[in-house]
């Protein structure tokens, strides 16, 4: 007995019954090494974007994101495993995108970066670099909690004429196949990510979307409150999972 | 100017392969492909990619309409001296970049 104890506690504790994946391993062994070197990985191309961006003043006189945060490898490790997460003002909780545009109206004084701009896709790379590596540790404030509920409903709900819920590929049927792809658990570990069927970088309300088209149903808008319950049932459900950020997904 | 991504070892041995891996950021876009607004996009690819290494021509490369965005190249050349690698695109619109590395062979 005292042997299978010291067993125990030598494995890891993810090891004994989690059967969750994240995307990447269903991937070939080709794209997988694409997304593990930096040298190859195009989604580097955009975290280059986000870091010139991160120290760049939006006016002479207005303030770099560097200016109040500093160093994003100290001020912002971990931000990104932790959104969306709750917003007082907003009273409601905000994706990092989100946040990334009411800091530039708020403390830059600046125009919003518009949904899926390269600008807004390579800051919230940049911010997700930071967390690359750590676990996602979804937002603890107990009045995220209706808003993650609500997201759990949409995951469960039919939608479109093809009358199907997220939870019927992504639970019931995940590790087979849609026509040549596999069904991955649609764990949210890599974005923003670099899909090569998009060859460029997109978010997980672009995938989103594009799965919501695919049920022939009409998508949410970028930054729907939906979007934002669903993105936050989905880092919930993959609590604990790595952060990717870049990933490259086929 | 496009960003890069240039992978070339820092130091080699002498008469050592090594590998050099680019990628830039193109949209590549064919000339084929209808816009928003139903209108033919006009072609802007890269059309050459070129690395001299200490100015001798060590590997070249046309590229075409069906080269997917953000071209990736990766080759091998033999380290025969301590020098500079400077990699050149050429594209459509007057598309040039021109980036370097240096490496150091012992």
């Amino acid at each position: 007995m005292r042997r299978l104890a010291c067993l125990l506690l030598l494995l890891p504790a993810a090891a004994l019954a989690d059967e969750r994946r994240s995307g990447s391993t269903y991937m070939s062994a080709e794209t997988q090494a694409m997304q593990k070197d930096d040298t190859a990985n195009p989604g580097m191309l955009w975290v280059q974007d986000g870091a010139a961006l991160w120290s760049r003043k939006p006016a002479a006189d207005k303030k770099a994101c560097a200016d109040c945060h500093g160093d994003a490898a100290a001020s912002m490790k971990g931000v990104a495993a932790r959104y969306p997460a709750f917003d007082a003002e907003q009273g409601r909780p905000v994706d990092l995108a989100t946040r990334i545009n009411l800091c530039r109206e708020k403390h830059q004084q600046a125009a919003p970066f518009a949904a899926e701009s390269e600008s807004l896709l390579g800051l919230s790379a940049w911010l997700g670099l930071q967390s690359r590596g750590l676990p996602i540790s979804p937002d603890p404030d107990p009045r995220s909690e209706p808003f993650r509920e609500a997201g759990r409903r949409l995951y469960e709900q039919r939608m479109g004429q093809l009358n199907f819920a997220c939870a019927q590929c992504h639970d019931d049927n995940a590790g087979k196949r849609l026509a040549g792809s596999v069904i991955p658990q649609a764990h949210p570990t890599g974005y923003p990510i670099y899909r090569l069927e998009w060859q460029g970088m997109g978010s997980l309300q672009r995938r989103l979307r594009n799965c919501m088209t695919g049920v022939r149903a009409e998508p949410f808008a970028y930054g729907a409150p939906e979007m934002v319950e669903l993105e936050l049932f989905l880092m919930s459900r993959a609590a604990g999972m790595t952060v990717e950020t870049p990933g490259v997904r086929p | 100017m496009a960003r890069t991504l240039i992978n070339v070892p820092a130091s080699a041995k002498r008469g050592e392969v090594i590998e050099i891996k680019t990628l830039i950021q193109h949209p590549m876009e064919t000339g084929f492909r209808p816009g928003a607004n139903g209108r033919i996009l006009a072609r802007d690819i890269i059309t050459k990619f070129a690395c001299t290494y200490n100015g001798e021509e060590v590997f070249a490369a046309e590229l075409f309409p069906a080269t997917a965005a953000n071209p990736f190249l990766a080759f091998t050349t033999v380290a025969s001296e301590s020098g500079t690698f400077r990699f050149t695109w050429t594209g459509d619109n007057g598309f040039k970049q021109t980036e370097t590395a240096t490496i150091s062979v012992t």
